[in-house]
């Protein structure tokens, strides 16, 4: 069992959280060509090492988590509420 | 590339062979060789599983390319070659996918005697269940492709089921019952091991190096073309690279510079003490997440769908021993006694759409196999013998051409997520 802090509901089993995905930079739809969009939607840098990457609290609080998470060994470093995460300042 | 009209056999293996050395005593020769690098190959094919030794073997077999290399970081079938659950099925989606598949069966059923190496392929049916409407409509559509395809496959009802797997529960009372089937008689299981030590034998006698222990740590690149690798035993030079990495594609290809649409995923098998022989399919169920087959030991092989989130580790996990004990027991409920052995994990390389990558890249003399996803094993000798026309001919064979890796961003994608999630 991992365990995954939720700023908001404290130290849960990995297992009530959903994997989103990594997070990625959205491409402005309005200006983006084709091959940029699709880049967006599939290329992944999908480390082995650390990851930033959008997980959600399913059967917790359901807010959207900013997760940085070590892929071999499995270790969370930081989570933050997206909202919060997002007026940090990286994406 | 240097052209060799005839590849010296490997020494064969023989019922008079083992007479001979069992009467005087006399030891096997090693199956493959040791070598020191050289400074110079025509090809280099990173990866020492299924897909990059047959790659090996069908360039220096069918096209006398021999002075190839085979970089291993580990030991050969170390990787997803030694941890699937060594199903070969050809039941796809897609007209694409069934024709691919479908060749590789038809190799894995000549294997044996192409390789002169037994790799136990057992023809034993597969069976996969169907346990909703909804999963029942999907198994009609694959059975009419297939069947265009020229591949035995069809559903059947639970009566006939019940037929073919005595201790599957087919009566209404689990919480998913079942429906009906897509019962597909080619398909089967086969000593996986043997598929890749066979190559590398084959490979190693038609004067193919195998380099195991040997990890690439860079791909040199100049002027948008590959001209070598590092490893760390030294440099090679090779106008031609090949990936046919499973797990670490994302990471081999990082280092030339190719961004790849994969996300690397565990996926977790288990095997049970053994018991007698009772089960002669492979029984399936996509809504329950499991697959079941017994093998020739009597253990009985579980396997599931990936793990819930991306990973490079192959730690397993009392989630997963939990979730197919209980959906192999709403399957078969008469298994409650039987104690599971051991479980382990590969690493599954998954593509937006259920179907690999294969091809050439935007780094000239790059190529990559790779994307394979849970279905590279039963691939591994169409890929190859593919990939090796490629490399020799430097034409892409239209089996397959629909796997190029820019049809994800010219929006190609060839959609198998129906046919290849669960059921491999």
């Amino acid at each position: 069992m991992m365990l995954l802090s939720c700023p908001h509901c404290g130290p849960r089993d990995a297992a009530e959280f959903a994997y989103v995905g990594e997070r990625t930079r959205r491409p402005d739809p309005n200006t983006a060509t084709a091959r940029q969009w699709r880049s967006y939607l599939y290329l992944r840098r999908n480390p082995a090492g650390w990851a930033d990457e959008l997980w959600f609290h399913r059967t917790g609080c359901r807010r959207y988590l900013a997760v940085r998470r070590h892929t071999v060994t499995g270790e969370f470093d930081t989570v933050h509420d997206v909202r919060e995460a997002s007026t940090g300042g990286d994406d | 590339m240097r052209a060799r009209s005839h590849p010296p056999r490997p020494a064969r293996y023989s019922g008079f062979g083992l007479l001979r050395r069992g009467l005087t005593g006399s030891s096997w020769p090693p199956a493959w060789r040791r070598h020191e690098i050289r400074h110079r190959y025509d090809v280099v094919i990173i990866g020492g599983g299924v897909h990059g030794l047959a790659t090996a073997y069908y360039l220096a077999a069918h096209y006398g390319v021999t002075n190839v290399a085979v970089l291993e970081r580990g030991y050969l079938g170390g990787g997803g070659s030694g941890r699937n659950t060594a199903i070969i099925r050809s039941n796809y989606l897609t007209p694409d996918g069934v024709q691919f598949y479908d060749r590789s069966v038809r190799l894995y059923e000549s294997l044996s005697a192409d390789l002169n190496f037994n790799v136990m392929f057992s023809q034993r049916g597969h069976l996969t269940l169907a346990h909703s409407d909804s999963a029942l409509r999907t198994m009609r559509w694959r059975a009419e492709v297939n069947k265009l395809q020229g591949v035995d496959s069809s559903v059947i009802g639970p009566a006939e089921i019940a037929a073919l797997v005595p201790h599957l529960d087919v009566s209404d009372h689990p919480r998913f019952p079942i429906l009906g089937g897509l019962w597909h008689p080619p398909g089967g299981i086969i000593r996986h091991d043997a598929v890749v030590w066979g190559y590398a034998r084959a490979a190693d006698a038609a004067g193919v190096h195998l380099h195991q222990g040997t990890e690439v740590t860079g791909i040199d690149v100049s002027d948008g073309r590959v001209r070598g690798v590092r490893t760390n035993r030294g440099h090679t030079a090779a106008p031609v690279v090949v990936s046919c990495t499973a797990g670490w594609a994302t990471n081999v290809c990082d280092m030339a510079g190719v961004p790849l649409p994969i996300t690397t995923f565990p996926l977790q098998a288990a095997v049970t003490e053994p018991v007698r022989p009772f089960l002669d399919t492979v029984v399936v169920s996509g809504t329950l997440h499991v697959y079941v087959s017994q093998s020739d030991r009597g253990e009985l092989v579980f396997g599931a769908s990936v793990d819930p989130y991306p990973s490079y580790s192959t730690r397993g996990s009392l989630e997963f021993t939990e979730g197919v004990a209980a959906h192999v027991l709403e399957l078969m409920p008469a298994l409650a006694p039987v104690r599971i052995l051991r479980q382990w994990a590969g690493l599954c390389d998954m593509t937006p759409d259920f179907s690999p990558i294969m091809g050439r890249t935007p780094v000239e003399g790059f190529y990559v196999d790779v994307g394979w996803g849970t279905y590279g094993f039963k691939a591994g000798p169409a890929a190859g013998e593919a990939m090796a026309a490629l490399l020799a001919n430097g034409t892409t064979p239209d089996l397959i051409a629909p796997f190029y890796l820019d049809r994800f961003t010219d929006g190609r994608l060839v959609g198998e997520r129906g046919a290849a999630a669960v059921g491999h």
